[in-house]
């Protein structure tokens, strides 16, 4: 026991002191928040102070375009040139011309110049309100009321609700989107991991220095205090990119979400109002959230995971998992004694985990389907696949019977992995098949 | 002298061929113990099962009387024929890595590594990376390695090789002191003139059956073939005829007027009468029996066996 410890903690030192790692858990995080930080800023309006200049030909929109706390608007009857040549010495950031033939439609009816290039936002913002005004008044030249128009739309919401053997009903959450993310993760971590086994393994067997250490320890020994270092070097990573990604986006969503929230909540108590109230309320007191509505579904979602549940099964799942598949990894890895020749040992084991991968991608459209049943069972592809169910709603006796097997099997699996490794560290110089490597389970 | 290691009747098969076939050989205590054998002949796969690597398909072994268990491995050093260490690894936490796997406590694995150090004049690699050394510098820490915890039966497959002369004979004083220490070496190896030089005794394995053992002084004796080489100063024809049919002569050369005749005695003559009968003829130089050399007992037990045997194995030790 003293033994595996020291094995253990080499392994977990010499792993910890590369830089690499270091720079993969630190960076990893900052690059994820990033990215994120990046789509949710894109996503909102710029803060940046916009002076525009009208100049509208159509004279349908005068006084009709308005601004907002960043985007003064101001009319003008200048024509067009004289505007643009005036355009460098005044203080307007844009000009927005509009054509006379705007309503006809065709390219180039409106045009904006600009200084400095204005963002999406507020291009969209100005864009929106127009076309808004072309449609009502094309609406209006029907002789059709907008109002009409506006009040026959209807958002409609399915609520999932799941139904379970007693009769339960439970609302669902439209969330298998995270699921698949937290199947993706268990397919990334259990490669990366398991690699990192192989290569450790193949590392000692190559340098030689295996046959020095096998005359102190049991082979089992050693390849087991290998998987348990890795395993604890994976879960130092996995805790130290887990607390930054943590504190980092509540570091983000303080900056980027904290109106979000607040919207969020007078928008579910105006929700709550209308349930209520039915239709006996003054609609234009409402506030209006329509371009906030993907948002609030997005921020909805999250509150409604169950962070505990999703974080002990993955535990769970990662570490009998990676230690299934760790094994066949040491397994592989002391039959090799070339990086050439690993190629051809890896990618059977890749297979299984890709159809792990492929299935939880399945779970996004058909949950319920057979192979996602049977898929969460095998322990081959149980840990990735379960993790994508799991925000759908998994009975307790298939969790349960699904980490029984992986269980049991990962027993069975170290246990011929010892067998095979104890063989395969000792061999060189030949070119091993994978009939060689049956034939090692039965040596004494 | 009783025996610190006996093997009893070990074979060892590996599916498509036989590493050792019922092979039993003690090994005396506090002794130089060299394990002979050409390539493939089964030594390393002999050296493995004593060091609890792999195990017999039948057969068993005993330590000191005890059956070979784990906790032997302790009291065991064990110098693979293939060197290796880690190559990021510094020297110092390497060495004290391997010796606590070896049972010893740290802090006495710190103070005898600082004393091996002293003694190869190393102090300066303890923070260097292996792959700094050079492949010499590695063998020395290589060595260290397999001894700093003062087994009691030392195994060393092929430990001169890749050392140059003067690291080879530092580590054979180091052997010789080891032995004088109390401890017993087995080593496994190809070069002859170091099984003479150091080993009390020998086996020879051969297409992994044992062909031959016992102590080189009595395994030589053995293999006497009554020859000796005379030179001396007189008639060499009055030389021949004087040995009549006592003798049969080898080689005969002549430098200067100084010949040297090799010769075999014949039919019981011993060297003493064959003194007796040349004395009188002629004034002689040098008076020397030619025992065989390890080496030529190898070559001919080995070629002997070969003629015998059946299919070569093709196994790599």
């Amino acid at each position: 026991m003293k033994k595996i410890r020291l094995i253990i903690a080499r392994e977990v030192k010499s792993k910890l002191a590369n830089k690499t790692f270091i720079i993969m858990s630190i960076l990893a995080p900052i690059l994820i928040n990033g990215f994120l930080g990046i789509m949710i800023k894109m996503s909102q309006s710029e803060k940046t102070e916009q002076n525009v200049l009208v100049i509208d030909d159509s004279k349908l929109f005068r006084d009709k375009l308005v601004g907002n706390d960043f985007v003064s608007l101001s009319y003008s009857n200048a024509k067009l040139e004289d505007a643009v040549a005036s355009f460098t010495k005044k203080n307007y950031t844009c000009v927005l011309w509009i054509s006379p033939n705007l309503i006809e439609g065709g390219a180039g009816a409106t045009k904006l110049f600009y200084k400095k290039s204005p963002g999406l936002a507020f291009q969209t913002f100005i864009k929106d309100q127009m076309e808004r005004i072309v449609y009502e008044n094309k609406l209006k030249a029907n002789n059709i009321d907008p109002a009409i128009i506006s009040n026959s739309k209807q958002n409609i919401k399915v609520i999932m609700e799941r139904v379970d053997e007693k009769g339960n009903t439970e609302e669902q959450s439209d969330i298998r989107l995270f699921g698949f993310v937290m199947g993706a993760l268990m397919f990334i971590f259990i490669l990366l991991y398991g690699m990192m086994v192989f290569r450790s393994v193949m590392e000692e067997k190559t340098s030689r220095i295996v046959e020095v250490i096998v005359s102190s320890v049991r082979p089992f020994e050693l390849m087991l205090g290998k998987i348990v270092g890795v395993a604890i070097v994976g879960t130092i990573q996995f805790l130290i990119m887990g607390l930054l990604t943590f504190l980092l986006s509540a570091l983000l969503s303080t900056i980027f979400l904290k109106d979000a929230k607040t919207q969020l909540d007078s928008f579910n108590a105006q929700q709550e109002l209308v349930k209520k109230n039915g239709t006996n309320i003054n609609l234009d007191q409402l506030e209006k959230f329509d371009d906030k509505l993907k948002l609030f579904d997005m921020l909805t979602k999250i509150q409604q995971i169950n962070f505990v549940e999703v974080f002990v099964c993955f535990i769970l799942y990662f570490i009998f998992g990676y230690l299934f598949y760790s094994s066949i990894m040491a397994a592989i890895g002391s039959a090799v004694d070339s990086e050439a020749d690993s190629q051809q040992f890896i990618t059977p084991v890749m297979i299984p985990l890709m159809v792990g991968y492929f299935i939880a991608i399945k779970t996004i459209m058909d949950p319920d389907s057979s192979a996602v049943f049977w898929g969460s069972l095998i322990p081959f592809t149980s840990p990735i696949v379960m993790m994508s169910r799991i925000t759908n709603g998994v009975p307790f006796w298939e969790l349960l019977l699904s980490l029984s097997i992986l269980f049991v099997s990962f027993i069975f699996m170290t246990w011929m992995a010892g067998k095979i490794y104890r063989t395969g560290i000792l061999m060189y110089g030949k070119k091993t098949s994978w009939r060689e490597i049956g034939k090692w389970l039965f040596y004494k | 002298m009783p025996d610190i290691l006996q093997i009893k009747n070990v074979s060892k098969k590996y599916s498509n061929h036989i590493a050792l076939n019922d092979v039993s050989i003690n090994v005396a205590e506090k002794a130089v113990f060299g394990l002979l054998g050409p390539n493939g002949a089964g030594k390393t796969s002999l050296i493995r099962i004593i060091n609890q690597i792999t195990g017999p398909d039948s057969g068993e072994i005993f330590f000191k009387g005890e059956k070979l268990n784990p906790k032997h491995v302790e009291r065991i050093g064990y110098l693979p024929e293939e060197r290796g260490l880690y190559k990021k690894m510094s020297v110092g936490d390497q060495v004290l890595y391997l010796a606590q796997l070896k049972g010893l406590p740290k802090y006495e694995a710190k103070k005898r590594l600082t004393y091996w150090f002293e003694k190869f004049e190393m102090q300066s690699w303890w923070k260097k990376k292996i792959e700094e050394l050079s492949k010499g510098m590695q063998q020395k820490v290589q060595f260290i390695v397999t001894v700093i915890h003062e087994p009691e039966l030392l195994i060393l497959d092929e430990p001169f090789s890749g050392f140059d002369p003067i690291n080879a004979q530092l580590i054979k004083n180091e052997i010789l002191e080891l032995r004088k220490k109390g401890a017993t070496v087995i080593f496994s190896t190809h070069n002859m003139g170091s099984v003479e030089e150091l080993c009390d005794n020998i086996a020879l394995i051969n297409k992994s059956e044992k062909i031959l053992d016992g102590s080189v002084k009595e395994i030589r004796k053995i293999h006497r073939t009554n020859t000796y080489n005379i030179t001396f100063k007189g008639n060499l024809l009055g030389f021949t005829n004087a040995l009549w049919t006592g003798a049969e002569i080898l080689d005969k050369n002549t430098e200067d007027d100084i010949h040297s005749v090799t010769l075999k005695l014949l039919g019981g003559v011993t060297s003493s009468q064959l003194l007796q009968a040349i004395l009188p003829i002629c004034e002689i130089h040098s008076f020397n029996e030619l025992i065989p050399s390890m080496n030529d007992i190898f070559i001919m037990k080995v070629n002997q066996g070969n003629e015998v045997a059946g299919t070569k194995s093709n196994y790599t030790e």
